[in-house]
């Protein structure tokens, strides 16, 4: 009799187990999406992957100066970011790699009309190992139609604006046809620059202020890509209409259009407009 | 460093996911098992269709379900207020979907392996159809309902696809660990990918280890002894 009680002891032990998840998920956690607790108020920042270490910078700054307000990142492809919002996602600011995806969202009526800022200009470059034997600095993209060159990673023209620029780039400077095989798409940006870095992929086509990143700047070289062969990357950010509080995500979106963020934004590489 | 806040929020989705699946999967796996109905292959392919489906598709289809304008998400709405996709709630939803065949399966073959006499004995000796249930074929099929439990929890733990499509990479809510295993390898932390993917690993291996262990010491020659 006692024997027939264990597999049920097995199965009790499992859910035992499982037990301490009971709660917490029963509990609603649906309308604190916006804020902690008492301790203060959360900004949740969609932001494209070019601003990845720039941003993570700004945070930190911002979380010196402002410790009441916690600002989550989280990167990804404007694109992807476009569509999540689309469907609701529950961000508060959004801090795009171009300007149309945020003019997009006003149109939407997902954000204020006319709420667009434009905060930064980006750049692209060409990238490689530092083992590399190619010479980006002289040849500048015409490097990437050399026959030692089998992958060029960039981020996905379909969704990622750098992508685009990419493709405008190479196209400008008459490769775009004999390098397009070699193509290998990231998803964002920083997964283009990633597939460089960790050596799957022989030159990337990525941002100046990814290249311009710690871990980038010791792995490798680049050459920056001359502005005027691709669309302007006019980068633009929005605070979202159904921000959770709308007062302290325009306070983080002023704070990176403030002194201190162009000075980050700067140091990154990026082109500032006019203040 | 260890990302503990993805770790816990992943064990907490698998464990809710897991809870769910036992309450949903037994008496679909219990219908299953006794069911001649001609269209019970047609239910049967419905709950296989996750093993099979690319994790992108399945994602896609539950990206517009539980979005504002999908009917998921609006029902979702009408009865909380609250929003579904990019939620926790939204992703449980999608790990129940995802991870159905993982629990039916193993249920429904162990609840078909159950003699049909002993039921019947049991009804004649006067025990209800639920006191039978619980008391006849629940500690026969042990076996396969722990087996079920064990990989809905190892299946969810390990999901990538459907998170990705349906989730946002939200931390604390839906930024699972495999998520953020993706989100450390994409910004060159390649440190903080390795930390964050051992102790999934790590939990992976005991959870299949302690539950072999378990059929082996308790429950199979519990089944051979009858």
């Amino acid at each position: 009799m006692s024997n027939r009680r264990r597999p049920l002891l097995g199965i009790a032990l499992v859910v035992a187990a499982c037990l301490p998840a009971g709660p917490a998920t029963g509990a609603p956690s649906l309308h604190a999406s916006g804020t902690s607790g008492a301790s203060g108020t959360t900004v949740r920042v969609a932001v494209a992957a070019d601003l990845r270490f720039a941003m993570d910078e700004l945070v930190a700054a911002w979380a010196t100066a402002r410790p009441a307000t916690t600002v989550t990142p989280v990167y990804g492809s404007s694109g992807t970011f476009f569509a999540q919002l689309s469907q609701d996602a529950p961000f508060d600011v959004f801090f795009s790699a171009d300007a149309d995806y945020p003019h997009e969202l006003e149109l939407a009526g997902l954000a204020e009309p006319g709420a667009t800022r434009l905060y930064a200009i980006g750049q692209i470059v060409v990238w490689v190992r530092s083992t590399s034997t190619l010479d980006v600095a002289a040849r500048g993209l015409a490097a990437l139609a050399d026959p030692s060159v089998e992958t060029i990673a960039i981020a996905n023209p379909e969704h990622a604006p750098y992508g685009r620029s990419a493709m405008a780039a190479l196209d400008a400077a008459g490769i775009l046809e004999a390098v397009e095989p070699k193509l290998v798409l990231g998803e964002n940006v920083s997964q283009a620059a990633q597939f460089v870095e960790s050596g799957g992929a022989d030159a990337g086509i990525i941002a100046l202020s990814l290249a311009l990143a710690p871990t980038m700047r010791e792995a490798g070289r680049h050459a920056v890509v001359p502005i005027d062969t691709y669309p302007r990357l006019e980068q633009g950010a929005v605070v979202l209409r159904a921000a959770a509080d709308p007062a302290a995500a325009g306070a983080f979106l002023d704070f990176v259009l403030g002194a201190e963020g162009r000075a980050v934004l700067d140091r990154y590489g990026f082109l500032l407009p006019d203040a | 460093m260890i990302d503990w806040q993805a770790v816990w929020l992943t064990v907490r989705l698998a464990a809710a996911t897991t809870i769910v699946l036992l309450a949903v999967g037994v008496p679909i796996a219990w219908w299953l098992a006794r069911s001649r109905a001609p269209w019970r292959p047609l239910v049967e392919a419905v709950i296989a269709l996750p093993l099979v489906l690319p994790p992108t598709v399945l994602g896609f289809y539950l990206l517009l379900a539980m979005g504002p304008e999908g009917p998921l998400g609006m029902l979702w709405a009408g009865a909380t207020g609250g929003r579904l996709v990019f939620s926790f709630e939204g992703l449980l939803l999608a790990s129940v979907i995802y991870s159905l065949p993982f629990a039916v399966q193993p249920f429904s073959l162990a609840f078909a392996a159950v003699d049909r006499s002993l039921l019947e004995t049991s009804w004649t000796l006067g025990r209800s159809g639920p006191a039978t249930f619980l008391r006849v074929v629940v500690p026969l099929s042990a076996g396969g309902i722990l087996t079920g439990m064990v990989l809905s929890f190892a299946h969810t733990l390990g999901e990538f696809g459907v998170v990705l499509m349906v989730g946002g990479s939200i931390p604390g809510e839906t930024r699972t660990v495999s998520i953020a295993i993706y989100d450390r390898v994409q910004a060159l932390d390649f440190d903080g990918a390795a930390a964050t993917a051992l102790p999934l690993l790590v939990a992976s291996f005991a959870v299949l280890a302690v539950t072999y262990g378990l059929r082996g010491l308790t429950i199979v020659p519990w089944l051979t002894r009858r």
